[in-house]
Order: C-alpha cells, then structure tokens, then sequence
C-alpha cells in the first residue's frame, strides 16, 4: 500500500476513452468517438466532486471508466494510491467494496425479480461471511439508514415509488461500507420534492459515514448544492475545475459563464435579456481543432483554432483550459 | 391590481382585456381501469388569451399532460371518458366535437410539441416532407408552395440552411435542430394555441435557452396563446404571465407569475418552491442548509383521500383538511387557490 495523507481517494490521470467505429469489409476503424479524452481529476476522502455537462459531454463514460465498466483506451485510475487501470476482474474484487455506483434510473436498476431486501443484502453475500441472521440485521439496518420501512424488505422494486427505489439502490450501494460513491444522475429522473429527499440523504450520509462522492449530473443548481469542488466538461474534455465558491463566483472558462447565464432562475423578477449560447455542440466523431469550444466561443481568437488549451492553474486552486485567461 | 404585480420590463404579453381563445371550463377526464376510475384531472377550470403564456407545474401524475390531450382530443374513449365539463375554443365545444371537426383544427388552430422530438418525428419521413403534410393538408396549397412555406418557417425557427434540410431525416439532426422542427411543424399553419408540454426538458440547458427564446419571439410576433407545460419553476418563472399549480388531478392555486412567486397561498406551492435549489454566490452556510422537502408521495389516484388530497404530506393540516376538499376561492386580487389554511400560513420567505 502507498496511502499517505496526502494521497487522494481516487485519482484519475490523463483519462481516455475513445470507441472505435468499424466497417467496412475488412472491419476497420473508420472513425474514433472522442468521448472522454485527457480527464485528470482527485476525490479526496470525505469530499463530493460534482461533475458537470451537457448530454455527451463524456461525464458518464467517464464514471464508467472509473468503475472499470469500461475500459479506458490510456490514462491511470488510482484507488488510494493503487493502479486499477487494467487489472483483471478478480484483482479488481476487493477494490469493488470500496467504490460502489448509484445509477439514474432506479426502474432500470433493479432486477424486478428478487425482494427489495434480496437486493440490498446481494452484495453482502459476494463479499464477507455473514451468518444468514447477521445478513438479515445488516439488511435491516441499511433499511433504516436510508428510510425506508422494514416491512418493504419483503415488496419488489415495483412496489415502490421512483424515490424509495433510489433509496433502495443508495441502501445496495452502502451495504459494503465503500469509501466512495460514483453517483450518474442519481435524482435527475426523480420529481423536484423528491429530489430534495434524496439529496438530503445523500449529505445526511456523508456526514455519518465520511463518505466521498463523484457526483455526475447535469442539473447545475443540484451539483452546487451537493459539491465541494466542481469539474466541468465540454466534448470529452475538462474545461474547468475548482471548489465551487471560485466557480460560481468567477467562472474562468466561457463554457462555464454560458451555462451559468443559461440556467433559469426560478424568480419572476429576476428576468433578464436571455444571452443565448449559438449553435449545437460539435459531434465527438469530429471534435474541433484546436480548442473544442471554439465554434460556439463569443471571444474565440486566431490562436484558439490552432493550439489546443491546457488545463492550467489560472488562479489559486482554480484550473481552466483557456487561451484567454 | 397592486403596483407589484406591474413590471414594465416584462415584454409585451397578453392584454388583459382581450377574450380568452380557449377556455376549459369543469373539466374531468377519467379511466375506467380494473383497479377503479383513475381521476386523472378532476374538475378543471382554467382559459388562456391571445398572446398569454400560461405555465402548467406540477408533478408527475399531477394531471397536467392527460390535460393538454384533453383539449386536443387525443386520449381513446374508452378507457378515457369525459365525465363533465366544457372546453371552449372560438365558439366551439371541443368535447362535442366530431372526430373530422378534430382533425380540421388539430394541427391547424391548435398545435402540440412533446418532450421528446425523436418519437414525435417519423423517422422514415424526411423533414420537408413532415412539414408539408399538415400545410398540404390544412391549407390547400401545392406541394411547391407547401415546400416555400416549409422553408419561410424553417427561418422563423432559425434552422440554418432550410432548403438543405428539408431533404434531412430526424436522426441527421440534433436534439435542438429537432425540436425547432417540431416547433416550426406546430407552427406552420399559424395556429390560435399552441400547447408545449415538457418543451425543453430532454434538451441541455444551453439549447432550452435557445428554445425559450424562439417561443418568446414566437409568442410576440404570431400572438400565439401558448400553454407551458413543465415542472422546472425556472422555466415558469422566465417565461409565464400566469401560473397553474395542479397537484393529483386538480388546480390547487394560480395567479399572475410574479404573485404567484411571491405570495403563494397554497402549501404546495411554497413546497415545491422550497425543495428546488437555486444557484446562488452567496455560501456562507449554503451546504450546511438542507433542502426542504415535502414528506411522502403522491397519493394514488384511484384511492384518493377524502378530504385535501395533499393533507397528509401538509404541515398545516387540520381535522377539517382531512375531511373537507377545500373550494378553490380567490385569496388575493386575481389569485385563487384551494386550501382551507391559507390565511393563517406564516408570511412566505423562501
């Protein structure tokens, strides 16, 4: 083991996934999906790293990766301080415990055949040696935890509410005690009372449990809430990454000012002329040259179409890919 | 009205004195299903004027879509039946109407886009094609000056190259080039109502902008009366002149947006207020603070409680809440809502 305090949870080092298109007669790779493509970020213990982005902006693939439901085509994925990038799948078992997954649709999620307690208690029998009645506390006792009664142990997921089925699934995810929680989307198919709940749970857990999370979401008012520091991308890249007080007060990539002007504001009063953002994100097939944000950007410049940016620090802590900065 | 509900820089909307274009008036929509009679909107009154936008919130179940193909007389009958009511449109009953008169208006006077453009497009049409059925259809014109028309709204919508497009199918074009498809086939033969339901809640926040947008412009240039159906309040809050609270099938508050936003009188309302987080710069104690939520579910609508369907998830219910559904009444100038508590709910801060 090499954890020291200063090693984070999770790092990701210059993280790639590409998938090739083939065709043809002989199967060739006739193009290359960029979906995510030199992402560098760490969780530290006890922390929520909010990512952000637009539908294909590669923030879900790159949880995938992470949790080795893809395979990364280059880059390193460092679990305290230990190289999970390519081992095999039972090297990967005892790492498992560690970084369990919430995922967006509780209906999807679930398998519709076994009891919500079978479901929850699923993982426990994988991994440890519990007793059937130890199980059966333990169970009882993630139930509690995540509110939910203890006679739904006995129901199927299809007796449940699109809210207690997330609950279910936070109460599965748990059952190992992992240090980290990749969450995609975790409430964005849930009602906005519901919501509430389940992100009040979610904090509610972290504080008990020192929990960390790599919180994927596309709502940027949620992510604020739940997020110690917030990553942005745009087309497979981050653009910009930092702890939130600098990102929502001084945002320094123009991706990130246009999605915080295009967010609407839920007061009457507050309306203003709408700065609209021009023109649909470029395909992945074909991502711009130089900076990738380039065909949208209101302050692109000469050198912004032939030199790609590099995430650099350009404030304290505060890393932006932007020529302008 | 107070000088509060003024704002000057608000764009121009409807003008009050103008008749309301459509008008519903009791509405109930049921289903007859093996579990019971499903109430999916029960007893709706609500009317929409030239140029008004009108925002529908409300949760999932809550009645606000089975409303909208109410009025456009999409829902099969059985299992849909209209148990009472009237939908008012120039003159018109809708619920009378024959299957023929329908056609003759849907798409025509009054026109619908759903959430989602890719299963609302036939992807083995291209877009020319699409857009010129209901033009050839409702306004006799040949297919060449159908094609001219179908381009002047691919601009209105602006879709960059309309006259290559045309020969485009769905899958060739993005979400938001999608949806300004759809908008512009709602739009085509100039209708009186326009229902949007859901708009932009499949698009990214950069691409509802643009869409929020083109509906404004829409709005102001056509005079369209526009219905908004969605659930996201920042939506309603930048584009509504009037709101429309539905919770399990009923109106349980409406009034002018800004009032609506800065009185609410319905304990929902303040709710669903409450628990959407808002963007803010300020985070002295931001991540300390929880979100509110409102306890529980929806209740199922085929077993409804007897009184205030909201009372048992209401803080402020009483033994008359839990037995009494409470009237809809005005509480303030143009503001009704229908809980028995208001008056006695503390002043609103969010």
């Amino acid at each position: 083991m090499t954890e020291t305090s200063e090693t984070p949870l999770l790092e990701v080092k210059n993280l790639t996934k590409h998938f090739p298109i083939r065709g043809g007669l002989r199967n060739r790779e006739q193009a290359r999906v960029y979906a995510v493509d030199g992402v560098s970020f760490s969780v530290h213990a006890g922390e929520t790293l909010g990512i952000v982005g637009e539908s294909g902006c590669g923030k879900s693939t790159t949880g995938k990766a992470i949790l080795r439901l893809e395979d990364p085509t280059s880059g390193q994925i460092l679990l305290k301080g230990n190289d999970i990038t390519h081992i095999s799948r039972r090297e990967m078992h005892p790492y498992r415990q560690q970084m369990q997954v919430i995922f967006q649709d509780p209906y999807a999620s679930l398998n519709q055949r076994l009891r919500a307690g079978e479901i929850v208690g699923e993982p426990l029998g994988n991994y440890g040696n519990l007793t059937p009645t130890e199980r059966r506390e333990k169970v009882a006792d993630l139930f509690a935890r995540v509110g939910l009664r203890q006679d739904a142990m006995h129901r199927f997921p299809y007796e449940f509410s699109g809210g207690q089925r997330q609950r279910l699934g936070i109460a599965r995810a748990l059952a190992l005690n992992p240090e980290i929680i990749i969450a995609d989307e975790p409430v964005s198919a849930l009602d906005v009372s519901v919501q509430a709940q389940v992100v009040n749970l979610m904090m509610d857990l972290q504080e008990e449990l020192g929990l960390s999370y790599l919180f994927i979401a596309h709502d940027l008012a949620i992510v604020q809430h739940i997020s110690h520091r917030i990553g942005v991308m745009y087309l497979g890249k981050l653009v910009e990454i930092t702890d939130k007080q600098s990102l929502f007060r001084s945002p320094q990539h123009p991706y990130t000012e246009a999605l915080l002007e295009s967010v609407p504001i839920p007061d009457p009063r507050k309306r203003k002329a709408r700065k609209v953002l021009k023109g649909d994100v470029p395909s992945p097939l074909k991502p711009p040259k130089g900076c990738n944000f380039n065909t949208r950007c209101p302050f692109a410049v000469d050198r912004c179409f032939k030199e790609e940016p590099e995430l650099r620090e350009v404030a304290p802590g505060h890393m932006a890919a932007c020529h302008l900065r | 009205m107070t000088e509060d509900t003024v704002l000057l820089d608000r764009g121009p909307s409807a003008d009050a004195g103008t008749d309301p274009v459509l008008q519903v008036e009791d509405l109930r929509t049921y289903f007859d299903t093996r579990d019971g009679v499903v109430k999916a909107v029960d007893g709706l009154d609500f009317s929409v004027r030239p140029g008004e936008i009108l925002g529908v919130v409300g949760e999932s179940g809550c009645g606000k879509s089975i409303t909208s193909l109410s009025v456009m007389q999409l829902l099969p009958r059985p299992p849909a039946r209209f148990a009472s009511g009237r939908i008012m449109f120039k003159g018109r009953d809708l619920l009378q109407a024959s299957e023929d008169e329908m056609r003759r208006l849907r798409g025509n006077e009054i026109s619908m886009i759903f959430q989602d453009p890719m299963s609302s497009l036939n992807p083995v049409l291209s877009i020319g094609d699409q857009l010129t059925e209901a033009i050839i259809l409702h306004q006799g014109l040949s297919s060449k000056q159908a094609m001219d028309h179908a381009i002047e709204m691919l601009d209105l919508v602006h879709i960059p190259e309309p006259r290559r497009r045309l020969k485009e199918y769905p899958h060739q074009l993005s979400g938001g080039m999608r949806q300004r498809v759809m908008i512009a086939m709602a739009l085509s033969c100039n209708p009186s109502v326009l229902i949007a339901d859901e708009p932009t809640t499949a698009l990214d926040v950069t691409i509802q902008a643009q869409i929020l947008a083109l509906m404004e412009e829409i709005r102001d240039k056509l005079k369209t009366a526009i219905i908004l159906i969605t659930h996201d309040l920042g939506v309603v809050a930048e584009m509504a002149d009037r709101v429309l609270v539905m919770y399990a099938g009923r109106k349980v508050e409406e009034a002018d947006v800004v009032e609506i936003f800065e009185r609410p009188q319905h304990p929902y309302t303040r709710g669903l207020m409450r628990s959407v987080p808002r963007l803010t710069t300020d985070f002295s104690e931001a991540r300390e603070q929880r979100l509110s939520e409102i306890p529980g579910i929806v209740p199922a609508l085929t077993n409804l409680p007897k009184g205030c369907t909201f009372a048992e998830r209401c803080a402020f219910a009483t033994d008359r809440c839990r037995a009494e559904y409470p009237a809809i009444e005005p509480k303030k100038p143009d503001h009704v809502a229908a809980c028995w508590e208001s008056a006695n709910l503390p002043d609103w801060t969010l």
